[in-house]
């Protein structure tokens, strides 16, 4: 990574930091907190389902709600307050800046999701009062999580190149629902003919699959992840995220910043 | 070598929402600034000043034309290392301190991180916010961030300085360090180019100027060539409340204060006015020629109903 991409990234990361983004781990903490004591009192041998199911989707929904409404502004909002024109008039590229946007709020949701990982592995220790040789899915879960953070970034940052961020966070937040179903459009697209299956094949391919980033239940209930899985799925949003990002730099590549 | 070639830059933008229409910003605009020069940029809202920095920054593409600064072409890396600039009411990241986004700043200009700590204390000393230097801009004043604004664009020692209205914001206090910082500038060696609306500043600075109205450059040249070019008026004062009728066909302005008038004639009507005076018996108290100034020149050149005519690009 050159130097301009790691000062623009690690002022992206500062920013997030000073503006409280992390403050959620103070609510993420308090929950963990309340569900392990709740779910000790009233579950019954399940209280590991319980933690891990709640822990790894309030770190996938806190993530996701951070990636959209920090990743809208990245751009847009540096072009309404004008102070992209001090970064772009020194020997900054433009893709430079795209790229350094894009791995600051990454890293902001790599070390976030690191202290979450930490309370929902504290949860559970309280719960079983020891680790299962079926906890490390729990690490595997959250590798997929931050891949999708990874495709939610790069989209939130695509939108921001463009468009305003109430669009930007529209757009992004119906891709990450659509994406969720991305497996059923799938096969979907699969049972139609003609041109139809053409169109529906595309725009099936074309919306991220979340779904099969999404490997929580599974762990959940101590079931392992292939480790094909893991390489096609860590290929997939490397491969989507770049191609995103891609397209993010040719459109602001031609901007105007009026 | 010129340090900035401006050739037939122009800017044309689509306006309107459904049937977009061409709007011109900035018609062909040819101009070259050599190096160590201080040149103003002078014009009205909306002559297109602002629109022609951000094409030599490359933040606008030109629809047309070209340009180079120290023989280099816009968006050239080699070249925006060697450049400084200031945007008009600059905004900064506002959860950083001074000192820390002087060093982000200097690092992106390709300073080391030992050159940027030890640069960045100098030019907060510079710009007198040496006792401000960890204290978050979002506290700050209008006057502390243009500080902090022209800090940045001479941080990295840039051999052109851009500078869009540096002195806007500004008490007058702040105005005249602004000015002295200039000055500091130029004999260091730098090419500074800066646009603004105070003329009086542009007066006092400026080696040349040029003048910007609606898109077009009307005037180019050195202030006193330029303010010589129109003639010049005299100002008379006599004891009495007495005003004689020639002067209005002289085309003078007389204001009658108590017992005495002040007159502004034309240079070219010294001899008539005076033989006015004498005709009714007045005693002249005195007799004084008044320079043209830029803002006179400036006024026309871009006349009233126009100057208040159309608004930003």
């Amino acid at each position: 990574m050159s130097g301009r991409i790691l000062h623009i990234a690690s002022n992206t990361f500062r920013e997030a930091v000073r503006d409280r983004v992390l403050y959620n781990l103070i609510v993420f903490a308090l929950l963990m907190c309340g569900a392990a004591i709740l779910v000790g009192q009233i579950s019954i041998d399940i209280e590991r389902l319980v933690v891990v199911n709640l822990g790894l989707t309030a770190i996938s929904i806190f993530g996701i709600v951070i990636a959209i409404f920090i990743g809208i502004g990245l751009v847009s909002k540096e072009i309404e307050k004008r102070t992209l024109y001090t970064v772009l008039s020194r020997p900054v590229r433009r893709w430079e800046f795209i790229a350094g946007k894009f791995f600051g709020l990454a890293g902001t949701l790599i070390v976030n999701t690191f202290f979450m990982a930490i309370g929902v592995f504290a949860a559970l220790l309280y719960v079983s009062h020891h680790f299962q040789a079926s906890d490390a899915g729990v690490l595997v879960a959250l590798y997929f999580i931050i891949l999708q953070f990874l495709i939610i970034v790069a989209l939130a940052l695509f939108f921001s190149s463009f468009s305003s961020p109430l669009l930007s966070a529209i757009f992004a937040f119906a891709l990450f629902i659509i994406g969720t179903f991305a497996e059923d459009l799938r096969g979907f697209a699969a049972l139609t003919h003609g041109a139809e299956r053409w169109l529906a094949t595309g725009a099936a391919y074309l919306v991220p699959n979340i779904s099969a980033l999404n490997v929580i239940s599974q762990v959940a209930h101590g079931e392992p992840v292939a480790g094909q899985l893991i390489l096609y799925n860590t290929g997939y949003a490397l491969l989507y995220s770049a191609m995103v990002l891609f397209g993010a730099i040719l459109i602001f590549e031609h901007r105007n910043l009026k | 070598m010129s340090a900035i070639e401006i050739l037939g830059l122009e800017k044309t933008y689509p306006v309107g929402f459904w049937r977009k229409r061409p709007k011109r910003a900035l018609k062909p605009l040819s101009l070259t600034i050599e190096e160590g020069e201080i040149f103003g940029f002078l014009g009205p809202n909306g002559a297109g000043k602002t629109t022609t920095l951000k094409m030599l920054m490359g933040l606008v593409f030109p629809s047309g034309g070209t340009a180079r600064i120290l023989g280099r072409p816009i968006g050239d890396p080699a070249m925006q290392a060697q450049i400084g600039f200031l945007p008009e009411q600059p905004y900064f990241y506002d959860h950083l301190t001074p000192r820390e986004l002087l060093t982000y700043y200097g690092q992106l200009s390709g300073l080391t991180t030992k050159e940027a700590e030890r640069k960045v204390p100098e030019m907060l000393d510079r710009v007198g916010l040496r006792d401000a230097a960890n204290v978050q801009l979002r506290k700050f004043s209008k006057g502390m961030l243009q500080r902090v604004g022209i800090a940045q664009s001479i941080l990295h020692n840039p051999k052109v300085v851009f500078l869009d209205e540096p002195m806007s914001g500004l008490d007058p206090m702040g105005r005249h360090e602004v000015r002295d910082l200039i000055e500091q500038l130029k004999h260091e060696g730098k090419t500074i180019f800066f646009s603004t609306h105070i003329l009086s500043d542009a007066e006092a600075l400026c080696d040349r100027v040029a003048i910007l109205h609606l898109g077009e450059l009307r005037k180019v040249g050195a202030v006193a060539d330029l303010t010589s070019a129109i003639g010049g008026r005299i100002e008379l004062v006599w004891r009495g409340a007495t005003i004689p009728q020639a002067f209005s066909a002289l085309g003078a302005e007389c204001h009658a204060t108590g017992d005495t008038v002040r007159a502004l004639v034309p240079e070219s009507s010294q001899e008539a006015a005076m033989e006015a005076l004498r005709r009714e018996g007045l005693r002249l108290i005195s007799l004084t020629p008044l320079r043209t100034s830029l803002e006179d020149y400036f006024v026309s050149q871009v006349k009233p109903s126009e100057a208040t005519a159309g608004g930003k690009p």
